[in-house]
């Protein structure tokens, strides 16, 4: 069902934990769907990403991408960053079936809504980027439990 | 393939030796059609009904009254439909569970489509039926109760003997789809007033792609299947003989050793439920606790996902299933844990296991020792659980 690539980042995922004082966090996605990840940011002052760590509930894609999407913006600074696509998550895992092509929509989602935070805490704008629609960073995410 | 730990019998079972043995003449030596007159096909006729006396003694019940068929989803799919279409002149109401199997569940909503109306009477926070609640839904236009003997995803049993009075004392039809009780309880007709009862080969240690309808006689139901005059003209279609002739084998052997069976297979689970209890936290038992079937273990393990977990136990070698929607491609968990209650990300944590006489206490505890290893390291990943272990959820998670 899933490609080598998937399984590999699945049981070997890259950049999974945490960054204390991140530059930004966004956690998306919806527990009653069953998927939620969160990235973190780690950005120089030159806005380019030296860290990027994920923790994410979900099924063995949602993990997989989470992981591709974070090694696929490290090192990037935070305006290619919003250029990392969802399409290009799941070329780089060698595709996903079907049914599992939202949790690489979530991926690029949950980098959109860690550069807001990151924008936001720094009052600064970048170009192309929108408020993200679900993230549920922090508080306002919590009503399942 | 690697050594595997098979605990998902209620998927389905290895078939018993003694079944495929039974079955093999039945391909190419005696492959005659059961409905021809020469000898050949009269051996195919003498083995199906050698399988039909046994499964009908296996329910108390005449052999005249078990009709073979594809397996249990078409047996359900028949005992509803057709009673519904055979009876609506004295009524378009059925009453169904909230946690049936698929077979039935798809079935009321096509019958919905077709006018009649279906009420989907609730199970309690430990999934056995609400009786007080079946009683009220009963009115003068109700044909049909159908409840599942047991759930398969869950094992609950549900109070059987008293649907079937409830339903008998209104004079409704009561069908009961036992695919996952079949072969596993003892099941006696007559002493449960169930007038149709649906059960399949593949769970029992017998064949995929066989199952039977018992239909009480005087129960007026039409045929399903149309064409020849097979099954006594209510199921057309060349018998399955060699699917039928394992069928009765593996049904034969469930009923001779059922009690051996259970009470080793109920010791097993009883095992796997206290280890999984007292070493992994932040668990709970779904089902009733004794009111069971006695292979099934079915946890939730709150901060992970199913599909994960099942994933990361296959590379150890087990086979275990989830209700979580990402196994099955739809964003709702299982309807059957949303029905007793639990919440969706509680509900997508979840593993059933499935036991046979085949697995040892040995198997049990390296899966333990697995199940341990693989939900902390979910957890680790998880941000529910970094919420959690932070503080910041509700303290009666």
């Amino acid at each position: 069902m899933y490609s080598e690539k998937v399984m590999d980042h699945f049981t070997n995922p890259r950049n999974m934990g945490e960054i204390d004082n991140p530059s930004g966090v966004g956690t998306v996605g919806n527990a009653k769907c069953g998927d939620i990840m969160r990235i973190y940011l780690d950005v120089d002052e030159n806005r380019v990403i030296r860290e990027c760590k994920f923790k994410t509930f979900g099924c063995g894609a949602a993990v997989a991408t989470s992981s591709m999407a974070t090694e696929l913006v490290k090192g990037k600074t935070v305006e290619e960053a919003l250029q990392v696509t969802n399409k290009a998550v799941m070329e780089a895992l060698d595709g996903l079936p079907p049914v599992k092509v939202h949790c690489s929509l979530l991926a690029e989602e949950a980098i959109h809504a860690a550069l807001w935070d990151y924008a936001q805490k720094n009052g600064i704008e970048i170009e192309g980027l929108q408020k993200p629609k679900n993230d549920i960073h922090e508080d306002d995410g919590e009503e399942e439990y | 393939m690697d050594k595997i730990i098979y605990l998902d019998n209620a998927a389905t079972t290895r078939m018993l030796p003694e079944a495929v043995e039974g079955m093999i003449p039945y391909f190419a030596e005696y492959y005659g059609n059961a409905s021809s007159i020469y000898r050949l096909g009269q051996e195919s006729r003498k083995a199906v009904s050698r399988a039909r006396e046994i499964i009908g003694n296996s329910i108390h019940a005449d052999a005249a009254e078990i009709y073979f068929t594809g397996g249990g989803s078409e047996s359900d799919n028949w005992a509803l439909l057709e009673a519904a279409r055979s009876y609506e002149s004295r009524g378009k109401h059925i009453i169904t569970s909230a946690i049936e199997h698929h077979a039935v569940l798809h079935t009321c909503r096509r019958l919905e489509k077709m006018g009649f109306e279906v009420t989907y009477v609730d199970v309690d926070e430990e999934g056995i039926l609400k009786l007080e609640d079946l009683k009220r839904a009963i009115r003068p236009d109700t044909i049909l109760i159908s409840v599942m003997f047991a759930n398969n995803e869950i094992g609950t049993l549900q109070p059987i003997k008293e649907i079937g009075d409830i339903a008998k004392e209104n004079n409704i039809l009561f069908h009961t789809d036992a695919v996952q009780a079949y072969g596993h309880v003892p099941i006696d007709v007559d002493e449960l007033s169930v007038d149709m009862l649906s059960a399949s080969g593949h769970k029992l240690h017998g064949p995929k792609g066989v199952g039977f309808l018992y239909i009480r006689k005087g129960v007026k139901i039409r045929s399903f299947i149309h064409g020849g005059a097979q099954e006594r003209n209510r199921r057309a279609g060349t018998e399955n003989v060699p699917g039928i002739v394992g069928f009765g084998i593996a049904a034969e052997h469930a009923a001779a050793g059922m009690e051996e069976e259970t009470r080793k297979v109920a010791a097993l689970r009883d095992y796997l439920i206290q280890r999984i209890e007292q070493e992994v936290p932040y668990c709970r038992l779904n089902g009733h606790r004794t009111r069971r079937l006695s292979n099934n273990v079915n946890f939730s393990f709150r901060f992970i996902e199913g599909e994960s977990l099942l994933i990361m136990l296959d590379q150890k070698g087990i086979c275990a299933s989830s209700g979580s929607a990402c196994t099955s491609g739809a964003l709702d968990p299982s309807h059957v844990l949303l029905a007793i209650g639990l919440p969706h990300e509680i509900a997508h944590g979840s593993l059933r296991l499935t036991l046979s006489g085949e697995n040892t206490v040995e198997e049990l505890d390296y899966v333990v020792d697995a199940v341990k290893g693989i939900v902390g390291r979910l957890r680790q990943m998880s941000p529910l659980y970094e919420d959690f272990i932070k503080g910041k959820g509700k303290e009666n998670v």
